[in-house]
Parts: structure tokens; sequence; C-alpha cells
């Protein structure tokens, strides 16, 4: 079965159309690329796929089933986690309660009103595990707004990952990273386990190429070019598109 | 911890202890005030500190649930019966005000909660039949829980006190719980917290509750401190008041709604004894507050009491360093 499959999904704000057609079908596992310029649309196509935005038309399966118009949170239960391109973490807390708040997201315990959060043993334990994952669980109490942005990007990273998701999305996960972070960050990205699938956006197509099975190109909002790595470095279109001709 | 603990019990002797201290009744009433003020600003507080939205239209679920109580006990039902209409009556109508004004934030939130509180306001002062408009209605008599008589202000204050403590026990408990945490989470990241999985609305929503219930406590014991309701109780200004207690004192604080409450009350009633113009003292103190710890006050003197220790404890080792440090 397909782990994530799109078809015919349409997106405009105004008059511009940002989302064009689109059709993907990433398979159990792959690791897909997913590349173009600036303003291709890669970032709306995570939104949508997300459901942060909801699309004009077309549809959305996660594992077979259809969650074109469920709402994000919903996703998120169903096993879809995403990391953002501009960091969106909770500055004035520790690094371990921003996992912890990654952990809860999809407990059962969130709504529970009576008990102390930073009681919960169980919980922080796992957060610190998911923290150990991306190498900052020697700094898990620091406070987040102490922190680089390298290992802001590692947060980000940690806490999708400690959702445990089935598609887990990464949205520009090594941009403004030095040499030293990206070659951590493809390192930790490497080590994420083959049952998850990842799509992943990168506007450098150097730094990601290596990680990715299957690379869908996009441009003004269209699927240009789709393969495996080297069909798609071969392609023409690529070189006119992404190369600038 | 035990620092924190110790704390916590002293002051809750000193406030058991406030009326022996003070003595005077006038004062011992201005404590309850403060008190019960106090609840009404924690209310707030869940809303505006804990989750990013600020009402200006409290002061209606107070009124609500005042106006209720005055109106079941004039009917000649018991205060229990009515206590419990009241708070019930608030928590229903704090549910419809939450359901129409939670589809914003921000600005319109502001808006529509003010315009909310104005029409609770219009309400009051013009459905006369329920209300008695402008003359308000009057409550003679105050309850006697366990045969406690509560029309003293000695009386009324532990009552208060008791109450006080309560509501500042639930607001302690909520915001260290997850619920708390994930309401936290939607005031600084919404976006983030709907992809991790959290229904923002609903928990918005049932922290709206929470405000709610407090804010009706407090119209409770208005009603019961002054034994009279007007719809001069739940104008704008009143809920303008909660709001500037709780940015005063410190928003997102457990104590700093307190601060407030007692800055407020005490400005309003003990220095417009000795100054006129009291109310454009109140306004140069929030301004002072403003310019000089614009976290509000607990925060803010948490900060300097902070770097003090902080260079006051730097300064000494610095003067053994050159015995104790490693030579070059």
């Amino acid at each position: 079965m397909t782990a994530l499959a799109v078809n015919g999904l349409n997106k405009s704000f105004g008059g511009l159309r940002v989302t064009a057609d689109v059709r993907l079908a990433v398979e159990p596992g792959e690791r897909r690329l997913i590349i173009g310029p600036n303003g291709a649309g890669k970032t709306t196509l995570f939104n949508l796929i997300t459901g942060e935005m909801s699309p004009d038309s077309g549809s959305i399966a996660l594992f077979g089933r259809d969650i074109t118009r469920l709402a994000s949170r919903r996703r998120a239960h169903l096993g879809m986690a995403r990391t953002y391109q501009i960091i969106t973490l909770f500055p004035r807390d520790t690094i371990l309660h921003n996992a912890r708040l990654a952990l809860l997201g999809l407990s059962p315990l969130r709504w529970n009103p009576f008990i102390a959060l930073d009681r919960q043993p169980h919980l922080s334990a796992r957060a610190r595990d998911a923290l150990g994952r991306v190498g900052l669980g020697h700094m898990a109490d620091r406070p987040l707004a102490e922190t680089s942005y390298g290992e802001k990007r590692r947060v980000e990273i940690a806490m999708a990952l400690a959702q445990e998701p089935r598609v887990l999305l990464l949205d520009e996960p090594f941009a403004g990273l030095s040499i030293d972070e990206r070659h951590d960050v493809r390192e930790l990205l490497k080590s994420v386990p083959r049952d998850v699938t990842v799509i992943m956006i990168e506007h450098d197509m150097d730094i990601a190429l290596d990680l990715a099975d299957r690379i869908t190109l996009l441009h003004f909002g269209q699927v240009i070019v789709e393969g495996t790595r080297a069909e798609v470095v071969a392609d023409p279109r690529t070189r006119e598109v992404y190369l600038g001709e | 911890m035990t620092l924190r603990c110790a704390a916590i019990i002293i002051a809750i002797l000193a406030l058991i202890a406030a009326p022996f201290a003070i003595g005077q009744d006038y004062y011992i009433n201005i404590a309850s005030q403060i008190l019960l003020y106090a609840v009404f600003a924690l209310g707030i507080d869940v809303l505006v500190g804990y989750g990013g939205l600020v009402s200006l239209g409290h002061a209606g679920l107070f009124g609500v649930a005042a106006y209720i109580l005055a109106n079941v006990l004039a009917a000649g039902y018991g205060h229990a019966v009515a206590i419990a209409a009241s708070l019930i009556g608030g928590l229903i109508a704090t549910a419809a005000f939450a359901a129409v004004a939670l589809r914003s934030t921000g600005i319109s939130f502001i808006m529509i909660t003010l315009a909310l509180g104005e029409i609770i306001w219009g309400l009051a002062y013009r459905w006369i039949s329920v209300t008695n408009g402008d003359n308000g209605i009057s409550v003679t008599t105050r309850p006697a829980p366990f045969g406690l008589s509560l029309a003293s202000p000695r009386g009324f204050y532990e009552a208060t006190l008791v109450i006080f403590l309560l509501a500042m026990a639930a607001m302690a408990i909520f915001v260290r719980s997850p619920l708390g945490a994930a309401l936290a989470g939607t005031r600084d990241q919404p976006r983030r917290m709907n992809a991790l999985g959290y229904h923002v609305w609903m928990i918005r929503f049932l922290a709206f509750l929470f405000s709610g219930l407090l804010s009706a406590v407090s119209g409770v014991l208005f009603v019961y401190y002054n034994q009279f309701i007007s719809p001069q109780a739940l104008a704008l200004p009143a809920s303008a008041a909660g709001l500037l207690m709780v940015i005063a004192g410190g928003a997102g604080t457990l104590l700093g709604p307190v601060v407030g409450s007692a800055l407020v009350v005490i400005v309003q009633n003990v220095v417009s004894a000795y100054i006129e113009r009291w109310n454009f003292m109140l306004g140069a103190i929030f301004v002072a507050i403003v310019i000089f710890m614009p976290e509000g006050l607990v925060p803010g003197v948490t900060r300097l009491v902070r770097a003090t220790w902080r260079t006051a404890s730097r300064r000494r080792p610095r003067a053994m360093a050159p015995s104790l440090g490693p030579k070059p």
C-alpha cells in the first residue's frame, strides 16, 4: 500500500496557482526528496499534506485512508509528523519541555488538568530519549532560548521523531546550518529507521541528494520531473528549471 | 522546594493572622475586597497570561453569576441553591461567551469579548424586570456555612480567604498540569500545537470555562460582600480593572493577579482618602510599571532580586580568585 498518495491536488492564492494538479505516490519506507526553486510551491504542498491548509480540489490519502478533509491534529494521530522551515518551537520553555509537548500531543494525558506534568517520569524519560537520538541529551534542561540555531533545528527533528511517525515530513532541515551541522543532521536523518517514510523538501540539491531514493522536481506548482536520483539529475528539464538556463 | 513550601505556609499563616493585626473593620473589609478581586483577576489570568487571549468582557461573566445569585435569593431559595445556580449559570454563560469569542484571536478576540461584556451590561441596565435596572438588587443576608456567621467583617474575611486559597490551589494545579502546558503551548505556537495533535480550540474552550468559573465565584463573593448588585459592577471599567490587575501584577504568574488586585483595591480605597485625584495616581502607577517592569510587578521584582543576588554572589568569589585560581 502507498504510504502517501496525493492526487490531482490544486491550490490557488487569488489568481496564483501554487499547487497545480500535483500527483505524488510515496511508498512505505521510501526517502523522497522534493526539490524546486524558490516559490515552486514546496512548502504549500507540505501545508496541504499536513492539513494546515485545505486544497481547492484533489485528494490526499495516508496508507489508503482518505485524509483530505481531516484536521491537522487528526493527521498527527494517524502517524504524520512534520518539521518547519522557519523554526516553530516553544521559546519560553526548556528543550526537554519542547520534546515533552511533542509526546504529550499524542497521549490521552494531554487533557488532564490535575496531575503535574513534570512529575510524569515516563514522559520525561521518553523525551530525553528522543533528545538523545539527535545528540541533545546532555543539554535537555537548558532553556530553548539559550540554544544555537543548529540545536533548534535538531530539536525540531527530535520532536517529530519523538512522535514515532509513519510518515515524516521535513521542510528544509538543512536550512541555515553550518557545514559541520549539515553533516550531523545528514547522519541523523540517515539513522531514521526504514519503517518511517521520509519526505523532505530541500532547496540545496547537493546536500540531500544521497539521502533520497526518488526525487520530485516542482516548478510553478507543477511536478516537472519525477524519478530516481540518476534519472532526475540526468533529465534536461531539471537542468533547465533548476540550474537555470 | 522546601524553601518554597515554607514561604507558602508563612504566607497562609500571615493571611489568617491579618485581621487580628489589622484590627479595624474598615481595613478587614478592604482585605476581603483584595481577595475577592484576586479571584476575579486569577480567572482573567488563565486566559490572558496562560492562553494569550486578552479579554475585556469578564465583568459580564462576573455579573451573570452575581445577578443569578441575587435573583434566586430574592425568589426565596436558600444560599446553597442560590450559589449552585449562580455557578452553573455562570458556566453556561461562559460557554456561550467562549463559543462566540473563540472564533478569533488577537485584536478581534479583545473586541468580541468587549462587545459581549457590553451586551451583558446592557441587559443588566435595561432588563428591569429581572435586574431592577440602575437601582440594582439588594441581598439582605449572608450565608452561615456550618453555623459560622459571615455577617461580621472578620467572618466574611475568613470565608473569602478559604475560597481564595482554593482558587489559588486550583490555579497552581492547573498551570502545572498537561492541560495547562497545552494551553501555554497554544499561546506560543498554536499552529505547531495543531500539527502535534492538540485540539487547540477545545483547549482554549476548557481554559475559558475555568476562567469563567473563577469569575462566577468572585461574582458570588462580590454580591455577598456588598449585599448589593447593580449594572455598574459589570460595566467596561470593571473588566478593564481586572485586566489591569493581571497586567500590572504579572500575566502568566500565580501571584501577579493577587498583587495587582491588592494594588488596585488599596489605591481605590485607601489612597483615595488622602489624594482626591486617586485615579490619576493609579494611572501614574500603571505607567511606571509599564516603563520599568513591562512584564509586571511579580516577574519584575523577581528579576531585580535575582540580578542583585547574582552580582552579590559574584563579587565574593572574585575577591578570592587570586589565591584559588590556577597559576598562569
